[in-house]
């Protein structure tokens, strides 16, 4: 088989391939739920009302999708210019650390959050450019350099959390105190259980988009990642431009963990992140890595999380059938993607 | 040549061989016999469809229609396996040997069942008596990465013999040696067919056709045009088939010199040994020479994208002190990259966003914010100055044709009026309609006072269209020469590396 | 996908009931007191056993041209297959055939993907260490619902070589082994005599540095690939279910812990060669069981276990720097090929 250019690939080939994903998905989901002995229509159904069914489970669904939305910015941010930023989860963490740092008693008065919000970004931007500098610098390949330092992130913040940041008042978990309430994000909307991380991971995707579209740093960043070569050639600042890619990713990757201690936790724990910096990959990439599909495609992976529990609950099918369908639509979506500009002939 | 080689076997028969890639037919019906001990040259353009047709006889491709019969047998398509059994030996344009191996292993590879062992001893005996009855010499164990491009194309002959093939297929294969090499290739053609083994060479160079084939058949357009015996026939005839048009040997005007605009003195870099070069204003300096002797070099180092070891880079007199693709953009360097899909342009981009790419932040923004109404409006004025066939600005460059693609970035480069012009290998793979245009604005920019460096392996082209020309050889600049003061033999035996010590 | 949440280092617990290290003494006499001992270096020996048979995998795939990042969740996958036909009541050694053979499925659907296909390498293997991870606890939680601690299996127990075995320190380490880790040292040379002394091996090679070279010889570049993947993927499953087969005897989330993503660093540590790699993996493995001696000693009193826990990434992180300027990289990895062009 061969793979041919479609010069003009028709609307129904762009729009009915990834359809037909998320509908190979769907059948795939179906199956699982078969496996386990479930309903598959009941099961499907009470995933779609688990995330969304409710006042309650649509805010937790928002609220799950904000980090989700940072994480995944970061990885989309960094794959555009082929900086394979594997990292997000450790510097996720580092940004939590900061909101803790800063956030018990460190600082005080108003200016607490927007300090300890650029502090944040500038730990998580920090993180990743040591793997970025290694990558430019010595040709290492920085894939197995961030996936390793989410192992030492992990274990950095157990050290923390067992010594210098644990909770004297924690009854032995290893827990930090808790964020002053100055050093908290505040609710949206009075009474609704959704906090202005939110707001900003939207604010954020705007800005992303901005800069990719509007600058020259965007443009540079893409060329870069089109082909790196020509870039070079033309002469822009390759080195420069993965750097600065690599602060932006990082440091949005970083406001993921700090906005779910600032907004959500009140505190920083061992559980964190139930692996929002690898989720944001598939965030990312169903996403197209275009940071406005980021908040769709978020969205949707939160709402296959928080429906998947509520299923779960109700249906007695493993949870994590939910990281299953994540990744069958992953492979299915970049096969779909592929095929709307090639098809495959004979010989 | 000799008339009996009419009377021998047909060893190979392309019988209406047809190849469509979307809306192109790369093929169309083409027919072509080939017999015992002759040599048979693939005479056509780039882009004629010589190497689509060889990659279907070989099995690379599935042709759409068609048959190919070797020895009476037809070839089962899509089965490059089935093409090497029947005989059939190919030694590609680009070198196809795995740099990390031996030449032994290299040759070796697809010959024994997959999990055997032993036959080492037997294999290096065999390569040494192919080497000795052949005169293709080169050591068995020596890492290919560590070959001269002359030594790889043995090695690839090798392969084919060693796989005793009775038909050879050559594509291009001097595109990377100096005429002297190319005679010995031509000796080592005439021993093979000798033995009786056929040979299809494929090449758009007349006098090589011309010394080397017994027949000729010319493809235009993927069809065959002409098929002529080389006694029968003359450069011109040959030419004229090619083109489909008696060719016009325009001539150029030779240029006013003007002052001098860059000046390399005694620069090394990777690649360049201690170059000294001028360039003047008004003049098209043509530098000749094999590919890989530092031609890439000298066009990154006078294209800042590398930085000289040795030596001084003068613009305009002024010796300059930081160097990089963007000083010299601000010098007024003006830039014509080799490989047009991977230098020259980025795939995925919009023909307004390739137009931009060496300007878009000295000319397109402000305070690091794009104005994308003016690079689209800059684009289409290169599109309609310079004659881009395109749909529009908004179309992904990727689904241009070469021709068009390079003047889309002749058109960039052009319009920020260069006072210096660096234009490597600007037709390569281009049609007749789109060299001629090029070369003409490559003269008016010439003609506009600009300072040309013209870098080409076609000699024709070089003496057409330089004033002045250098040779290059292992990182080597010859002395300059004025058009016509040199004969092809002393070119050839300066591109070969003779003579530089007191040229120099 | 799992982080290493859960502290716990990469050896097994000690089974051989010798003496550990003495507890009294100081720093560095602690560390010779360690290195003399045999069960340090069975214990290196032991947990460079997974890392030699999931490195062989990986390092089949690289030399063809394709990079794996699907082996950590193929190491999970392993681990969970072997553990659960074992658990079923399959003899041990079947289990390491249905390892190897669900780890050669989600090789397939890799392979698939990124060769025929020619798709990102980077984001189908990470898709597929998701997939197979999430497979393997899917599963589990299928086939054991309710369970809270993970039920046991009855391991590959040690087999001693006869006399070899009694050699003081060396014998003791080298040839009181379960047979899981003496096929990981046969596997490994295995796969070297395949590289470097038959036309297949000879093939590979060729396929990861110019796949042109191995068409144009008549060979087909997808064909050597998708066997690369398909039994890369396999041994790396092996070298997954050696942690439920021979380490651990039962599944349990997490296990994998990072041990893929390390593979790869000591692949490129290796510098793509099957006899280095095994010296990396011991290496890798002799700091491992120092690190675990050492937190019993005066030193993991003073020193967070959490720092020692870290040494293996360090390490790895270390190792790819050093190898960064030295190592020839197979010119073709990661390129897709397709027939036809050059």
């Amino acid at each position: 088989m061969r793979l041919e250019p479609i010069a003009h690939p028709s609307l129904a080939r762009q729009l009915g391939l990834p359809v037909a994903a998320i509908m190979a998905t769907v059948v795939v989901a179906g199956g699982l739920a078969a496996l386990a002995g479930a309903n598959p229509f009941a099961v499907l159904g009470q995933i779609i009302t688990g995330a969304v069914g409710s006042k309650f489970a649509a805010l937790e669904t928002l609220n799950r999708a904000t980090p989700l939305i940072f994480t995944g910015l970061a990885v989309a941010v960094a794959f555009r210019a082929k900086l394979w930023n594997i990292g997000a989860e450790a510097q996720l963490y580092a940004g939590s650390i900061v909101a803790v740092l800063l956030g018990t008693g460190a600082l005080g008065g108003p200016l607490v959050l927007p300090v300890s919000a650029v502090a944040a970004m500038l730990a998580g931007a920090a993180l990743l450019l040591v793997p970025v500098v290694l990558k430019v610098r010595l040709g290492v390949d920085e894939v197995v350099t961030t996936l390793l330092v989410n192992f030492i992130m992990a274990l950095f913040v157990s050290y923390l959390l067992e010594g210098p940041m644990k909770d004297p008042m924690g009854m032995g978990w290893p827990k930090s105190a808790a964020l002053l309430k100055e050093a908290r994000l505040p609710r949206i909307i009075d009474g609704l259980r959704l906090h202005w991380g939110f707001g900003l991971a939207l604010i954020a995707a705007l800005t992303v988009w901005l800069i990719q579209t509007r600058t020259t740093l965007g443009f540079e960043m893409r060329a870069v990642g089109q082909n790196i070569r020509a870039a070079r050639f033309a002469g822009m600042p390759v080195n420069a431009v993965l750097v600065k890619t690599a602060l932006l990713s990082g440091g949005l990757a970083a406001l993921a963990g700090w906005s779910e201690v600032a907004g959500l936790k009140g505190h920083l724990s061992l559980d964190l992140s139930p692996g929002f910096g690898y989720t944001g990959i598939i965030v990312a990439m169903l996403a197209l890595l275009h940071p406005l599909g980021v908040v769709v495609s978020a969205l949707f992976v939160a709402g296959i999380f928080v429906g998947s529990d509520a299923m779960s609950r109700a249906a007695g099918v493993p949870t994590y059938i939910a990281d299953m369908l994540l990744a069958t639509a992953l492979l299915f979506m970049v096969l779909a993607i592929l095929l709307t500009r090639f098809r495959v002939v004979r010989g | 040549m000799t008339p009996t080689v009419q009377k021998a076997e047909v060893v190979l028969r392309l019988d209406g061989i047809t190849k469509r890639f979307g809306g192109l037919v790369a093929n169309d019906a083409i027919c072509l016999t080939l017999h015992r001990g002759e040599v048979v040259a693939l005479l056509g353009e780039n882009g004629a469809g010589k190497t689509t047709l060889m990659n279907i006889l070989f099995g690379h491709y599935v042709a759409d229609a068609g048959t190919v019969w070797v020895r009476g047998a037809a070839l089962p398509p899509g089965h490059p396996r089935a093409a090497l059994r029947a005989g059939v030996g190919m030694v590609h344009q680009h070198f196809t040997l795995a740099d990390n191996l031996t030449v032994l292993e290299n040759i070796r590879l697809g010959t024994q069942p997959l999990l055997s062992l032993g036959g080492a001893a037997k294999a290096r005996a065999k390569v040494d008596q192919l080497s000795r009855d052949f005169g293709l010499a080169v050591h068995p164990d020596a890492r290919v990465g560590s070959l001269s491009v002359g030594e790889r194309q043995r090695v690839e002959i090798l392969k084919a013999l060693y796989r005793d093939a009775q038909i050879l297929i050559l594509d291009e294969p001097t595109a990377v040696l100096t005429p002297q090499e190319s005679d010995a290739l031509f000796a080592t053609l005439k021993q093979a067919t000798a033995r009786g083994l056929s040979v299809i060479f494929i090449s758009h160079k007349l006098h090589e056709v011309m010394a080397a084939a017994d027949r000729c058949v010319v493809l235009r357009h993927g069809r065959v045009v002409g098929e002529v015996a080389t006694a029968a026939t003359s450069r011109a005839e040959l030419a004229a088939l090619m083109m489909g048009e008696a060719l016009a040997e325009t001539q150029v005007a030779p240029g006013v010199a003007g002052a001098v605009r860059l000046a390399l003195d005694a620069v090394s870099s990777p690649g360049l040994r201690g170059v000294s070069l001028h360039l003047r204003g008004g003049l098209i300096t043509g530098l000749a020479g094999v590919s890989g002797n530092g031609q890439a070099a000298l066009a990154d180092l006078i294209g800042g994208a590398v930085l000289p070891t040795a030596g001084v880079i003068a613009c305009d007199g002024a010796a300059v002190t930081q160097w990089s693709a963007r000083a010299a953009l601000a010098a007024g360097v003006g830039r014509i990259p080799e490989d047009r899909h991977k230098t020259g342009t980025v795939a995925d981009f919009t023909l307004a966003e390739n137009t931009a790419l060496e300007t878009y932040a000295s000319r397109f923004a402000r305070a690091g914010v794009m104005n994308w109404a003016a690079v689209r409006a800059h684009a289409l004025s290169v599109i309609r100055d310079y004659d881009v066939r395109c749909e529009g600005p908004d179309q992904r460059i990727r689904l241009l044709s070469g021709g068009n693609m390079q003047k889309l970035i002749l058109g960039r480069v052009m319009e920020e009026q260069p006072g210096i012009l660096i234009a490597n290998q600007p037709v390569r793979g281009l049609d007749v309609g789109a060299i001629a245009y090029v070369h003409s604005r490559l003269v008016a920019a010439r003609d506009a006072g600009a300072a040309v460096l013209l870098i080409s392996e076609d000699l024709d082209e070089l003496e057409r269209l330089s004033d002045v020309i250098h040779v290059i050889s292992a990182g080597r600049l010859s002395r300059p020469f004025d058009r016509g003061a040199l004969s092809r033999a002393e070119i050839g035996l300066l591109m070969a590396g003779q003579g530089f010590d007191h040229a120099a | 996908m799992d982080v290493a949440r859960c502290p716990g280092g990469f050896g097994a617990p000690q089974r051989d009931g010798k003496s550990g290290p003495s507890q009294k003494g100081h720093g560095m006499e602690a560390v010779i007191d360690i290195l003399l001992s045999a069960s340090f270096w069975a214990a290196a020996i032991r947990i460079a056993s997974p890392l030699i048979f999931a490195t062989m995998g990986e390092l089949i795939c690289e030399r063809a041209g394709v990079l794996n990042l699907g082996i950590e969740g193929i190491m999970v996958i392993g681990a969970f297959a072997g553990w659960i036909a074992v658990y079923a009541g399959l003899p041990l050694w079947w289990g390491v055939g249905v390892a190897f053979l669900a780890g050669a499925g989600f090789g397939l659907v890799q392979g698939v993907l990124v060769v025929p296909f020619g798709l990102s390498q980077h984001v189908v293997g990470l898709g597929v260490t998701l997939l197979a991870t999430s497979t393997s606890y899917y599963a589990y939680r299928l086939a054991l619902p309710e369970v809270t601690s993970p039920p046991k299996i009855e391991p590959f127990a040690i087999w001693e070589v006869p006399g070899l075995s009694r050699i003081p320190v060396l014998g003791e380490a080298l040839f009181a082994q379960t047979p899981l880790t003496y096929a990981a040292f046969g596997c490994a040379a295995l796969v070297a005599v395949v590289l470097y002394r038959t036309p297949l091996g000879l093939a590979l090679r060729a396929a990861g540095e110019n796949p042109a070279a191995v068409e144009a010889q008549g060979l087909s570049v997808t064909a050597l690939r998708m066997g690369a993947v398909v039994v890369g993927s396999g041994l790396m499953a092996v070298g997954g279910a050696f942690l439920t087969l021979s380490a651990f005897s039962s599944f349990f989330f997490e296990m994998v812990n990072g041990r893929g993503w390390i593979c790869i660093a000591l692949v490129v540590f290796g510098a793509w060669r099957p006899g280095k790699a095994v010296l990396g993996a011991l290496l890798f493995a002799g700091f491992d069981a120092l690190q675990i001696r050492l937190q019993q000693t005066p030193i993991g009193a003073v020193v967070p276990y959490q720092l020692f826990l870290m040494l293996p990434y360090l390490l790895s992180i270390l190792a790819l720097i050093l190898m960064s300027r030295r190592a020839e990289v197979p010119a073709a990895l990661m390129v897709p090929y397709a027939k036809g062009e050059r």
